[in-house]
């Protein structure tokens, strides 16, 4: 059952999806990436730290800007494959 | 101004319209109308449940106190819900396969249907969740209490306890009529969902509400307010990064492992693509909800006296101005985010208690003789009803006893950190295989020993569960066992410290444990089949209806009865029922049927089980018993792979056998062609010396004689000469040392020389021949071919012993090859030397004189250097020889080797 070989080469759309799907494993981490980057900006009594104006607006830029990569994303992994395996065999 | 009675005016209309709404939606769901109700949109919305009052208040006071770290409340679930793909898509899945109904559920079912573990998980869902409840119930209380100072017409306060006790009265007759109206399956509630995703609209439009009038009526703008930002205490961005990080991990975790969170994203969920749309949806709705917070702390701070408590910011900054519109939205705003936390977590929770506290325990004491099945249905829904009021009862217990004064953020906090204790089981369970039921109890055991001595009962302060002395110095004096500093960790966060020495042990025991202990075979199976959702379940169709159960049945019988009889058998029973189709109404009639039907290929046990899985409740999700349906179909393909087996073998043998038959026969005749060759040599040679020692020796014959005995020796020699010409051509044939001469030749033409050369004469020996069949062009070496035929009809003229011999020349084509059959009337060949006629010296029959036996091995030969083959074909007329020739000059590559 679990012996019929993987194929090397898939069709370009299911090459596409797949992209799509591993687009959508890197959100949380380029999230995690944006989300820490104010730390770097804090100040540590000698030199003064950034304005929490400045973060909050930067925070505020990043969020948008992963909810519409998010919602790009999703809307090309369209529904009727919504479940492309990660390592499916058949 | 009577703002206090218009505030309970407006809260009593909003609840009733909050009734009807749910109420629509109900019905809306029952008569199967409501597809909106299933739209991406509400799911997004309903995920807004998050969202509690303590969002809605305690966030700008939490921003009020340490700035912009109250994003990390947020900024977990984002992260979390962006990152769908790997957690929620899976969980959503497991929970619609395996018809999930809580966390417990999920948790449990995960490690082999355990229901110790599922208590586990409930006493800590219900023990982490009625602090929360009662955050709520404060929340309610205090921005009643605010609007009551406000009113100056008002004398006496309301008590806070006697607002909080008719808002849980009032939660609990809402939660029971929506959220145990029916004991789906499904365990998902419209009307419930529906009113959620209604207050998810009101609190984002209060909370939006408050933000523009602090920032454009108090502020004058966007310019000012952020000059009021940086003039304010939380000017500078100093937010410790362990709590930056630390919070947002907490969050996340909490995101994942709320019971009502669970219960909006999984047991809710409609439609797996619902996620799709919540991916991008509800980070949005929680940066609007998260915009505004900061200006309002902002402005708070500086316009509000000192003292003030900064959790209600949203409620006393339009009270002090007074905007009592927009304070009584905002109020609303905070209703909304309190109710339904409070709904939500309640369902969840009954759902939990009374599927594995009340119900086992109930069970057990009756002893398991509910036979009747309504009988249940009423305890369980009755047990949920009690579950909901002995919930909110504990929340309001807990905020009697607390006395409602710690800050709401803590609460919220230390919340999380208990159910961020599910998380290790969780992941642990979505994707690792090798977790079990023994590691999960472990892990969440010792996590939750950690939280509660490190968090939770030093929460309620000193004195009330753990002694100051403990808190400073340790139990007995160890240092390092202090609940604010373990292991030595002084100086950390309290939520921080507890959050990462609890989940952080909670796995390690957990990964420790599951390594070394055996899971049962059930753990394994669910193992597998939670950890490889993707690979064994379908597309996520909804379960609803008779006829959906029917064709789970059809498909089921399928696998194990074969397509056509479970269909046959459907179909009848379709039409006695007086239905068309396939899908009959699953009546008992019907099902003890089919159990008897399939009783017959699987077993009565079997039979019985796979239908109550199906019909019944799902212990075993059908998946299961599809596939047990297919590993029977696999062992009976394999089964009947063997017998095929066995049956080649057989044949095999026969094979053998003939060959060596066959070779007995041939060794037989080599013996003979040496004897035979001998004889057929001695025979002209003797007669050759006879006659020539008679003309060397004997004087005086006459001219006459002498001519006589002279053409007999020359006959002779003419035969021996042809004897070891025919030896000659079989020999080089057999070496395939013949160089082919290839030309095209129609066949007709090729047949007309061969009937002269065989010395056929029409008046001796009829010739039947279909001219037309015969125009076909050869290309081939044709005079070997003719060679061929020439020989076959000289044996048919030889030895058909017919008194009106005949021969019958056809021809036919199949495919790429060209058949000719040769059919004499006479008595044909013994079937016992059909096998030998082709070898070398094979004679048919001894009385006649003829040839060497060489004919037919020279006609075997050239036919396979032509690349076709001659043969006899038995169970004709007479004797039947058929010569076989590819149409293409298939022999000529084989030729020029």
């Amino acid at each position: 059952m679990s012996d019929a070989p993987v194929p090397v080469f898939v069709e370009k759309r299911t090459y596409r999806r797949r992209r799509m799907a591993d687009a959508a494993r890197m959100m949380p981490l380029l999230g995690i990436g944006l989300f820490l980057v104010p730390l770097l900006w804090r100040g540590d009594g000698e030199v003064e730290g950034a304005r929490t104006v400045s973060v909050m607006l930067y925070i505020f830029v990043a969020w948008v800007f992963l909810a519409g990569a998010a919602a790009i994303i999703s809307r090309r992994l369209s529904p009727g494959d919504a479940d492309p395996p990660d390592r499916k065999t058949g | 101004m009577a703002t206090l009675n218009v505030l309970v005016l407006v809260s009593i209309l909003y609840v009733a319209f909050l009734f009807a709404v749910a109420f629509g939606a109900d019905r809306a769901a029952a008569r199967g109308r409501g597809t909106w109700l299933r739209s991406p949109l509400v799911y997004t919305l309903s995920l807004s449940v998050y969202c509690t009052a303590w969002t809605f208040y305690g966030a700008v006071g939490f921003a009020a106190r340490s700035g912009l770290e109250f994003l990390t409340i947020y900024l977990g679930p984002t992260l979390i819900i962006i990152g769908w793909w790997w957690t929620l898509r899976k969980m959503v899945r497991v929970g619609r396969s395996q018809r999930i109904t809580s966390i417990a559920d999920l948790i449990s079912s995960r490690f082999g249907k355990s229901n110790a573990l599922a208590v586990c998980v409930t006493l800590l869902a219900v023990i982490g969740t009625t602090p929360y409840i009662a955050l709520q119930l404060q929340s309610v209380t205090l921005s009643f209490a605010a609007f009551a100072e406000a009113d100056p017409t008002r004398t006496d306060l309301p008590s806070p306890q006697s607002t909080a006790l008719w808002v849980a009265a009032g939660l609990v007759v809402f939660t029971i009529l929506f959220g145990t109206r029916n004991l789906d399956a499904n365990e998902r509630h419209h009307g419930v969902v529906m009113a959620i995703a209604l207050e998810a609209v009101v609190k984002l439009f209060a909370l939006l509400a408050v933000g523009v009038f602090v920032v454009w009526g108090l502020s004058g703008g966007i310019e000012p307010t952020l000059a009021r930002i940086d003039a304010s205490a939380i000017a500078t961005w100093e937010v410790p990064g362990s709590r930056w990080v630390g919070l947002t991990l907490l969050s996340a975790a909490a995101f994942l492992c709320l019971p009502r969170m669970f219960q909006v994203m999984v047991v809710e969920n409609e439609d797996e693509g619902h996620l799709r749309t919540a991916a991008w949806a509800f980070p949005v709705y929680l940066m609007l909800m998260s915009l505004f917070v900061v200006p309002i702390a902002a402005v708070g701070l500086d316009l509000m006296p000192a003292g003030t408590n900064p959790d209600l910011f949203v409620l006393t900054l339009p009270l002090s101005e007074g905007r009592e519109g927009l304070a009584i939205l905002s109020f609303l705003g905070g209703f909304s985010s309190a109710t339904s936390m409070v709904i939500v977590a309640a369902i969840a929770l009954s759902t939990m208690v009374s599927n594995h506290i009340v119900m086992p325990i109930w069970l057990s004491m009756t002893g398991g003789t509910a036979v009747m099945s309504g009988d249940v249905r009423n305890v369980a829904l009755l047990a949920r009803r009690l579950s909901i009021g002995l919930i909110l009862f504990l929340g309001y217990l807990y905020f009697r006893l607390s006395g409602g004064g710690a800050a709401l953020a803590a609460i919220g906090l230390i919340s999380f950190v208990g159910v961020a204790q599910f998380l290790p089981a969780l992941m642990g369970g979505l994707f690792w295989r090798g977790a079990n039921r023994v590691g999960a109890i472990a892990g969440l055991g010792t996590g939750f020993v950690i939280w509660a001595y490190c968090l939770f009962l030093p929460s309620f302060g000193p004195t009330v569960f753990m002694p100051q002395s403990v808190l400073d110095i340790g139990p007995f004096g160890i240092g390092w066992m202090r609940p604010g500093a373990l292991f030595g960790a002084v100086g950390m966060d309290p939520v921080i410290h507890a959050f990462l020495w609890s989940v952080s042990l909670n796995a390690l025991v957990f990964v420790v444990v599951s390594i070394f202990s055996f899971p049962r075979p059930v753990e394994r199976l669910q193992g597998a089949q939670f950890v490889n959702v993707f690979q064994h379940s379908g597309t996520s169709g909804g379960w609803s209806g008779g006829l959906a159960q029917s064709e789970d049945l059809l498909i089921m019988s399928q696998r194990i009865m074969g397509a056509d009889e479970a269909q046959a058998l459907f179909s009848s029973a379709a039409r006695e029922q007086g239905i068309g189709g396939y899908l009959p109404e699953p009546t008992p009639d019907f099902l003890s049927q089919l159990e008897r039907a399939l009783a017959g290929s699987v077993g009565a046990a079997t039979a019985h089980a796979m239908i109550g899985q199906i019909v019944g409740g799902s212990s075993v999700s059908v998946e299961d018993l599809m596939r047990v349906a297919d590993e029977t179909a696999q062992i009976m393909e394999y089964s009947s792979q063997l017998e095929a087996k066995t049956e080649e073998q057989a044949r095999t043998a026969r094979q053998l056998r003939q060959v060596n038959e066959k070779l007995t026969q041939i060794s037989v005749q080599k013996d003979a062609f040496l004897s035979q060759i001998s004889h057929e040599l001695r025979t002209p040679m003797t007669s050759i010396r006879a006659f020539s020692e008679i003309l060397r020796d004997a004087d005086g014959l006459n001219a006459e004689v002498q001519s006589k005995y002279a053409s007999i020796i020359h006959d002779e020699a003419i035969r021996l000469t042809r004897l070891l010409d025919d030896l000659l051509d079989l020999s080089v044939l057999e070496n395939a040392q013949i160089v082919l001469n290839m030309q095209p030749a129609p066949l007709s033409q090729v047949l007309d020389r061969a009937l002269v050369g065989a010395g056929i004469t029409e008046s001796e020996f009829a010739v039947r021949r279909n001219r037309e069949d015969e125009e076909v062009m050869l290309h081939t070496d044709v005079d070997r071919l003719g060679q061929v035929f020439i020989n076959l009809l000289a044996n048919a003229r030889k030895y058909c012993v017919a008194d009106a011999p005949c021969v019958d020349i056809r021809v036919a084509q199949s495919d790429a090859t060209l058949m000719i059959d040769f059919i004499d009337n006479g008595a044909g060949i013994p079937s016992g030397q059909q096998n030998t006629i082709f070898e070398k010296f094979a004679r048919v029959s001894e009385n006649k004189a003829g040839g060497a036996g060489l004919g037919l091995a020279i006609c075997r030969e050239i036919m396979a250097r032509l690349g076709g083959r001659v043969e006899y074909l038995p169970g004709q007329a007479g004797a039947a020889f058929r010569v076989s020739l590819p149409q293409h000059g298939g022999g000529v590559a084989q030729a020029a080797q």
